[in-house]
């Protein structure tokens, strides 16, 4: 479980985030989601260490990452997985050594081990047959999936994913959201997922927390989203037309 | 000032946190084949026609009938050792090698692929920047050499071909009253000017942030700081060593 208490962040005079607290389930998809600009991956850079945060701290299973010392830190980060807008490949590496990477660095497998472990993460992820292409000869969404078989390739107890379907089309979308929650349910681990994207919101929103201009403004599963009772989530939900006309019928 | 701060801070913690001594021998060899094998052939080019017209500049130069035509050599091998093959083969360095460090790292940074480096609790500048680092303290000084060599060489051909002087008049001038120290202060300088490209373009780079136009502002401040640098290095060098 990861848990978040009053996190705040400026950017010069500009407040991005204003003491934002929740918890993260274990073994949930927990989404973040919220307009453009409302502060959603600051959060998200903020909880994994890419960003400090000026306030407030974030504990991983109670240890505090926040205050941690350089080598806590650095020990959390080695059970963090984290999926990248952009998938975020080593442009020099192919696909196997891109997936292989953290196993280089991070452990003494020996390499029929490190091998083993790449082509289970792959054909996890539906990708066989690609370990020797390079992140330029691959489609946006078999980026993605490579992002996703590096994230888990070592065995980590919290996946991050900053908007996994940006880019992609509404199928490959889909099937990326599907693959992100059927990996939470089956290693157990800790999801965050930051999106904007409603059908990802619908369909593995099994934990939400809704930010607007830096505050949170609502936390709930994807069940409760339509009866919420808060106009700016409301007005998130049903931006299009037909959601509009179905408000309340719809049921989650 | 808060840049030359940040550099050094940059440069600090260049030896925090570093990861195991086989990745880095692995990254090394990696950077010296991209850093010297694909520069090499632009340095015995440049170097070998750099040789070639300071031969015939200085022979055109010196038409006394009072200063034997031996000295020609002695002019190409004081200037090649002394300042082309170190000073303006670092210019060159920082063009070609300077700026793909710094347009590397700095689509590393746009793209994310930093901080995916980070997030697995990597070193990301240890682990990017030392070896580049390394690998030019270890690659510089032998194109330099190469340079010098190919200089020296280019110089005897031109002035053979021209009739500017005779093979024997060349090698003459070219082992007349010769001073060692000179190599070695040519190779000093050479360290010094690799160390400077490498971590200033990879300090430039590193620290990107924005898109592609930011990438090419990068490279070209990159090369622009490392030459300053160089050129205000090699002053202090000759004062200080000479």
């Amino acid at each position: 479980m990861i848990k978040i208490k009053n996190i705040s962040k400026s950017f010069a005079d500009k407040t991005v985030l204003s003491g934002i607290s929740g918890e993260f389930e274990k073994g949930k998809t927990n989404l973040i989601i919220g307009s453009s600009g409302t502060g959603k991956s600051v959060l998200l850079k903020c909880i994994v260490g890419l960003l400090q945060p000026d306030t407030g701290n974030v504990f991983f299973d109670l240890r505090n990452f926040t205050e941690a010392d350089k080598e806590m830190k650095s020990e959390i980060r080695r059970e963090i997985g984290m999926l990248f807008q952009g998938g975020a490949l080593f442009d020099s590496k192919n696909v196997e050594d891109n997936v292989m990477f953290p196993l280089d660095i991070l452990t003494r497998m020996s390499i029929e081990e490190k091998k083993e472990r790449v082509n289970f993460c792959l054909q996890r992820v539906g990708l066989e047959g690609v370990n020797k292409k390079m992140p330029s000869e691959i489609s946006g969404g078999m980026k993605k999936r490579v992002g996703i078989a590096r994230a888990i390739v070592n065995n980590p107890n919290y996946l991050f994913c900053d908007e996994p379907n940006s880019g992609l089309d509404p199928q490959t979308s889909i099937l990326i959201d599907e693959l992100i929650l059927e990996i939470t349910h089956e290693f157990d681990i800790t999801t965050v997922v930051v999106t904007h994207d409603m059908n990802s919101v619908i369909g593995i929103g099994e934990k939400i927390m809704f930010l607007y201009k830096g505050n949170k403004l609502w936390d709930g599963s994807n069940k409760d989203l339509t009866n919420s009772g808060v106009k700016e989530l409301d007005d998130f939900v049903f931006t299009n037309k037909i959601m509009r006309n179905l408000k309340g019928s719809i049921k989650f | 000032m808060k840049g030359f701060g940040r550099y050094i801070i940059f440069l600090g913690s260049l030896f925090v946190r570093r990861e195991t001594f086989k990745t880095y021998y692995n990254l090394v060899f990696e950077e010296c084949v991209q850093i010297g094998l694909k520069s090499i052939l632009l340095f015995m080019l440049v170097s070998t026609f750099m040789g070639a017209v300071t031969t015939l500049q200085t022979a055109a130069n010196l038409i006394s009938p009072f200063v034997p035509r031996f000295v020609i050599a002695q002019v190409v091998r004081e200037m090649t050792i002394l300042e082309l093959a170190p000073t303006i083969m670092a210019v060159i360095f920082a063009g070609k090698v300077g700026s793909s460090m710094a347009g590397g790292l700095g689509t590393m940074r746009i793209t994310e692929q930093i901080d995916a480096l980070e997030v697995m609790g990597i070193n990301s500048s240890s682990y990017l920047v030392l070896p580049k680092i390394l690998a030019s303290l270890l690659m510089y000084p032998l194109l330099v050499i190469v340079a010098a060599v190919c200089a020296i060489l280019g110089g005897y051909l031109v002035g053979s071909i021209t009739g500017a002087l005779t093979p024997t008049e060349y090698v003459y001038g070219i082992r007349y009253t010769f001073n060692p120290y000179f190599i070695t202060f040519a190779l000093i300088k050479s360290f010094v000017f690799s160390f400077l490209i490498s971590s200033i373009s990879s300090f430039k780079g590193y620290y990107t942030s924005g898109g592609a136009l930011e990438v090419g502002i990068a490279s070209t401040n990159a090369v622009t700081a490392s030459i300053i640098a160089v050129l205000l290095s090699d002053y202090f060098l000759a004062y200080l060593l000479l």
